[in-house]
């Protein structure tokens, strides 16, 4: 399977990394070479296999639903590119992550 | 008296109790020997003064005659756990100088039985990798050395955890192993290291790579100090839903040295083609000692083996381009800006993800892309029951299965580098384990004509690391590996 450099770009898109135009062809031989090395696994009927969701045999634990945890949004922002208060003078006034402008 | 980082942590641990030297004696002497090898570039952060403190507190509890299991035993820590107050990377530049304010389950598991902490070791950008050659805070050296004196890889991803517990950096340390990334490096530095079985350790506050292979173990320098490390970190964890609520057994326990009638199997699809005359040899040797003690081999068959590596190179890939979208550049880590709020993402994926990083995500996002699911991701999902299964029939004519851990020894840094493939065949042997998710062991067995050491691995049924660690011991005692490296 040989990925074309539209491919490779779409994919990129996909994956919110930028590729430039300059490393698309590089980038569209690498991936191709893995894909081409996983064809191998089309010798393998599988038909009649189900696909594998666990190696565990357990059910999924289930709990109630109720907060366990929270209540500490300082400690939330600490990492924060870009943290902001509602009021810059006023510490209690909640903390929010900042993002560009989505809205115009 | 042996210098005190000589010591295993079996030894650490004795003489702590019988207060033949302090906790605070046995810090000091790992943090002059963690400065003394800075060459290696095993330490992406080193807490002196944190493992000073927490000396302080192990010996003040030792004067009580209330030590826990780990009292004052200096390990280091993969870069992948996030330790509170304590800077975690993943190796990476999107993570760099991002502190988190939690712990993570395994580390306060060990900090709870008494631990210190020297520091945050070096490892590949987010796990992936076979040489420790992709972080982002520069390659490890391996200590052992060729006689060309080339420089060699520690192998990866835990890198910086093979190579500081090697070097006596640290009394052991912790990995994390996707694919193979506790038990090759430990094979190519001289070193025991654990990978258990899925479920048995929590993956709560691991850095996420490959969410259904990823899980947490130990490194250290014998099978007895491996042990001593899993009891600690195992254990049922609420915040992992995959984690299983078993009782931890006494891990050390196990290793009564008694392999008498035990069935070990020998598959015979591991005889890969271009597998070295030394590799070969090795597992031979292996199969003496393993008789000798009196346990039977078996010829078994694991007719899948030769997919699991493209069945691994599509569910990693695919699990991590999704475990990795959280890398957005809004709440933590790098942002890079951008004119939208699109192309702040893509500008700070871009710069914040090393190259092979990068390309895992593409494939990933290749193989989960619409139209091709079915054909890669579930295709291989399927493939990976029929692994499973290989492994569940073997179990009828076996109790563990002995292999090499890895195809080579230690190659040099820059080696294999041009070719993607090439790196990942290094976890031919290793990857099977982690489809199935069992547990495997690599155990320090023996030297290459170049003179780097060898190891080889030991696969379990599920949760029966106990197996594991006794026929481990056995292998180990017959090795008799004393070499060490030249730092």
């Amino acid at each position: 399977m040989s990925l074309d450099q539209a491919t490779v770009a779409r994919i990129a898109v996909l994956a919110r990394i930028k590729l430039p135009e300059a490393e698309r062809e590089k980038m569209a031989k690498e991936l191709s070479g893995i894909l081409d090395w996983v064809e191998m696994l089309k010798d393998l009927d599988t038909s009649k296999v189900e696909a594998m969701t666990s190696t565990v045999e357990m059910v999924l634990p289930q709990r109630a639903d109720k907060v366990t945890d929270g209540g500490y949004p300082a400690a939330v922002l600490t990492n924060a590119t870009e943290p902001v208060r509602i009021s810059q003078t006023d510490d209690s006034s909640g903390g929010f992550f900042t993002v560009p402008k989505v809205v115009e | 008296m042996a210098t005190l980082t000589d010591l295993t942590i079996a030894g650490l641990r004795d003489g702590l109790r019988a207060r033949k030297f302090s906790a605070v004696e046995v810090a000091d002497a790992y943090i002059g020997a963690m400065a003394k090898n800075r060459h290696l570039n095993a330490f992406i952060v080193e807490t002196p003064d944190l493992a000073r403190e927490q000396a302080k507190v192990a010996d003040a509890r030792l004067a009580k005659g209330e030590g826990r299991d780990l009292e004052g035993v200096p390990l280091g820590i993969k870069d992948l756990f996030c330790t509170k107050g304590v800077q975690t990377t993943a190796g990476s530049n999107i993570l760099k100088g991002f502190v988190p304010p939690y712990e993570s389950t395994v580390t306060a598991n060990l900090f709870a039985a008494g631990a210190t902490m020297l520091g945050k070791l070096n490892l590949d950008e987010f796990a992936m990798g076979s040489a420790n050659i992709t972080s982002a805070f520069g390659h490890v050296k391996n200590p052992w050395t060729r006689k060309d004196g080339k420089d060699l890889v520690p192998g990866g991803s835990s890198g910086g955890s093979a190579a500081a517990v090697a070097a006596r950096i640290v009394a052991g340390a912790t990995g994390t192993d996707t694919g193979g990334s506790i038990r090759q490096p430990a094979s190519f530095v001289g070193i025991a290291g654990l990978k258990p079985t899925y479920g048995r350790c929590s993956r709560w506050g691991i850095v996420a790579f490959a969410s259904s292979l990823d899980q947490a173990g130990p490194m250290a320098r014998d099978v007895r100090d491996t042990a001593i490390l899993l009891k600690a970190m195992a254990g049922h964890d609420p915040k992992d839903s995959t984690s299983v609520p078993r009782p931890v057994p006494d891990y050390e326990k196990a290793l009564t040295g008694d392999v008498k009638g035990l069935r070990f199997g020998i598959p015979k699809e591991y005889r890969v083609d271009g597998m070295p005359a030394e590799i070969e040899k090795l597992w031979q040797q292996g199969i003496e000692w393993l008789k000798a003690a009196g346990a039977i081999p078996v010829e078994i068959s694991l007719p899948h083996t030769k997919y699991a590596l493209p069945t691994y190179y599509i569910i990693a890939p695919a699990e991590a381009s999704s475990n990795l979208a959280r890398y957005d550049g809004v709440r933590y880590g790098l942002r890079v800006p951008g004119n939208s709020l699109d192309e702040m993402y893509e500008n700070t994926r871009a710069q914040g993800f090393g190259a092979e990083v990068r390309r895992r995500i593409l494939i990933g996002t290749y193989v989960l892309s619409a139209g091709y699911y079915d054909a890669y991701y579930l295709k291989a999902q399927k493939v990976r029951t029929l692994i499973f299964n290989d492994f569940r029939e073997a179990w009828k004519q076996c109790d563990v299965v002995l292999t090499p851990t890895a195809p080579s020894a230690a190659f040099a840094i820059g080696d294999k580098q041009d070719d993607p493939i090439a790196m990942y065949l290094n976890d031919v042997f290793t990857v099977p384990v982690n489809l199935a998710g069992l547990p495997g062991l690599s155990v320090p067995a023996g030297l290459s004509a170049d003179g780097l050491p060898l190891g080889l691995q030991l696969i379990g049924k599920p949760f029966d690391e106990e197996t594991l660690l006794r026929v481990g011991g056995v292998v180990e005692t017959a090795a008799n590996f004393t070499a060490r490296p030249g730092v």
